[in-house]
């Protein structure tokens, strides 16, 4: 099965043996014609309008309004609604460095999305930690608090790069399981597991 | 200056003096207080521009840069602390309204407390935060401060240092907010802050009473990361602040080291800095106005504002390889030889700049919904701007006439023509178009330079390893937002000993609660975006 995204030929993405290993993990565990076809029905509704979170800390935010601008125009690929309440949006750009304070708020910000939802882990900060990887107060990457899905390098990423992530993304959203036995939500919730959220104040 | 030190050496005995870039006074902490005053009354240094915490290794202390309001005249102040275990100092939050911000800062890096300034909380880290993370003997170790997802406890009060008329320090508690003010919390995660920025609001109805600053939600530690490398990699960070005056920020740190290696910069690269950093501005100013103008709903505004941009960060692109984060500036010059069509592609956009500056007030600033909201919306007096350090547009629409460009000319402008963009309402609507008529300028800069550019070497000849004299060095530049400072203290290696960012935006942030008193709460966002603080400038 290739998979892929509009106007995107298959041979022109840069890692098909991860996005395969997905699809035969996904065959392996077989699946009803109905719930398959209903799956496809949801996933193919689901990755064609992915709504993100207004979210940004620094330079990596100013290319998310340029990615928003007319020139490079993401309403093209039905991204455009950027909300500013994780309560309506699908998933969470993390454009920028995250820092020990904001690590609870940028938590809380995931824990509010609805399900189904991802994370985009977007310019070398977030990825990694970037140029800031030894600062006192800075996290070597997102991954540290949250699981990420898509992995956007740069410093910051060029709007053709977040086109690309984005397009990543829902090339993922394609191949998920609706209904039950997901994958990926099942990493997921080890991962929260194991990075759980102590006692909450304020 | 020589009747100044004259005067104050026979008010204050005990001052050392010495001639640096400027006077220099190194005073004990018993007189700073009254040295300040007498400062800031006899002689008129009432802008406090840096206050900058210090650790020498055996002493904490602070360092000061006064400028004279009227006469741009600087001065440095030096005052140490006697101790390292309970380091106090004592405060001058009564003579300059910045300084209580910038010594809560000094408190959250170095743990010196001030004598007399209401207000020492953290302000960039945690209030768990363990240790002092800029002193010189700080514990890295990660389990003492690990990364922790429970929200840390907001305090309701703050902690004020008195002495006594026995010289003994008591602590006064003081409440934020009156027990019955209905506090809303804006931020961090709010779509009009502009980055992640935290204000606690005290509102009656829909008048702000107070606001209430957090900062450090991008708090990245660059000055003390600065301190682990040597020169030439502590230039990127800067393209990293604000990273809409990216290359008028390196401009302003390679200026400032290239001073103390005493190297002289090739004309020509010095006409190419110029050149950027007025793109820069140009770039600066349009995403200044059109994120401002989507804040009030005009999302349009945004759309025409871009457009323009992106013809800039093509031209820079083309001749740095970078849209955003460029580190072209390197010391000695530039890293790059501009490109083949530079200077067409510069002409052609001073050919459409007009044109679209005649659009934007078409479209947007003779609005009457515009203009209801922004008309004497967040007024801000000279004297308030002197008050509390802000300078840029927002200081200039208040009709205090300051850019350093002319006060404390650098590079090649000097020989240019422009003229400072000076108001004097002070509302949000001057700060607007302050930085329309600002863009103007800037054109107009452009255009007498981009037909000059002399042949020559880009880059003058640095050796392989770079080495400051011991001494220290400040170095301003004026950026899209202000006065944008630098400062080295060096010991006579390859890396600072300290390095600081002096930044615009922290000022502009500090304003923030005076401008907003008694306004309604919408207008917040419109003295937000006319301010156009960048938040990782502010937490550096």
């Amino acid at each position: 099965m290739e998979v892929t995204t509009k106007s995107m030929p298959y041979e022109d993405w840069k890692d098909n043996e991860y996005i395969e290993s997905l699809v035969s993990e996904l065959k392996a565990s077989g699946t009803n014609v109905i719930v398959g076809s209903l799956d496809k029905l949801i996933n193919w509704g689901r990755s064609n309008s992915l709504w993100p979170l207004t979210f940004a800390t620094s330079c990596c935010g100013i290319e998310f309004i340029a990615l928003g601008a007319a020139r490079y125009d993401m309403a093209r690929f039905g991204w455009e609604v950027a909300r500013s309440s994780p309560r309506q949006a699908d998933f969470m750009m993390v454009a920028g460095t995250i820092v020990h304070r904001m690590a609870p708020a940028v938590r809380r910000l995931y824990d509010q999305l609805a399900e189904p939802k991802y994370v985009i882990a977007c310019g070398g900060c977030a990825v990694s930690g970037g140029p800031f990887k030894n600062s006192y107060h800075v996290l070597k990457g997102v991954g540290e608090i949250l699981p990420v899905d898509v992995y956007c390098p740069g410093c910051p990423p060029r709007p053709e790069a977040m086109i690309y992530a984005i397009m990543q993304l829902s090339r993922k959203v394609k191949i998920e399981k609706f209904f039950g036995g997901v994958n990926r939500k099942e990493s997921r919730k080890e991962f929260l597991k194991n990075h759980p959220v102590s006692e909450t104040t304020n | 200056m020589a009747n100044i030190q004259e005067t104050i050496a026979g008010q204050f005995p005990e001052v050392e003096f010495a001639q640096g870039e400027t006077l220099e006074l190194n005073v004990p902490d018993a007189k700073w207080h009254d040295l300040a005053a007498s400062l800031k009354e006899a002689f008129g240094f009432d802008n406090l521009r840096a206050l900058i915490g210090m650790d020498w290794g055996e002493q904490l202390g602070i360092v000061c840069y006064l400028v004279n309001s009227k006469t741009y005249e600087m001065i440095r102040v030096k005052v140490l602390a006697d101790n390292r275990e309970e380091p106090f100092l004592h405060s001058v939050t009564d003579l300059f309204a910045v300084a209580g911000i910038y010594e809560r800062e000094v408190f959250d890096f170095y743990g010196i407390k001030f004598i007399g300034n209401p207000d020492m909380r953290h302000l960039f880290l945690r209030n768990d935060w363990v240790g002092y993370p800029f002193r010189k003997d700080y514990d890295t170790n990660p389990e003492l401060n690990p990364v922790r997802l429970n929200h840390e406890e907001t305090q309701d009060t703050t902690v004020e240092y008195v002495e006594g008329p026995d010289g003994k320090i008591h602590t006064v508690e003081h409440a934020i907010f009156a027990p019955d003010d209905f506090v809303v919390n804006i931020g961090p995660q709010h779509p009009a802050t502009h980055g992640v920025l935290r204000l606690r609001t005290a509102v009656e109805g829909e008048t702000i009473k107070k606001i209430d600053l957090y900062l450090g939600y991008i708090h990245r530690g660059i000055e003390k990361l600065c301190e682990g490398l040597t020169y030439p990699q502590t230039i990127h960070f800067t393209d990293r602040l604000d990273y809409l005056g990216a290359l008028m920020n390196s401009h302003c740190l390679c200026m400032c080291i290239e001073k103390a290696m005493q190297l002289e910069v090739p004309r020509r690269a010095q006409v190419i800095r110029c050149i950027m950093d007025e793109l820069m501005r140009l770039n600066s100013h349009l995403l200044a106005m059109g994120t401002f103008c989507m804040d009030l709903g005009a999302t349009t505004m945004l759309f025409y504002a871009l457009r323009e941009r992106e013809t800039i960060l093509d031209i820079l692109e083309k001749t740095t390889g970078a849209r955003m984060t460029f580190n072209y500036n390197c010391i000695g010059g530039v890293r790059q030889d501009i490109a083949e069509d530079f200077v067409s592609d510069v002409k052609k956009l001073l050919e459409i700049m007009p044109k679209a500056i005649k659009e934007y007030n078409k479209v947007f600033t003779g609005n009457i919904i515009a203009k209801n909201r922004m008309e004497g919306v967040g007024v801000l007096s000279p004297e308030a701007a002197v008050d509390y350090n802000v300078t840029g547009p927002a200081a200039r629409s208040a009709g205090w006439n300051y850019d350093v460009r002319r006060a404390q000319p650098y590079g090649i402008y000097p020989e240019l023509q422009f003229d400072v963009v000076t108001r004097t309402e002070g509302d949000s609507m001057a700060r607007f178009k302050a930085r329309i008529t600002e863009m103007e300028q800037s054109c107009r800069i452009i255009a007498q330079l981009i037909d000059n550019i002399p042949d020559g070497e880009i880059c003058a000849k640095v050796p392989k390893v770079i080495k400051l004299p011991e001494g220290h060095w400040f170095q301003e530049v004026e950026t899209g937002k202000g006065a944008f400072g630098c400062y080295i203290e060096s010991t006579g290696t390859t890396s600072p000993w300290r390095m600081k960012f002096n930044s615009p935006c922290f000022c502009l942030a500090g304003v923030v609660d005076h401008l907003t008193r008694g306004q309604k709460i919408a207008d917040l966002i419109t003295i937000g975006g006319t301010l156009d603080y960048i938040v990782p400038d502010i937490d550096r």
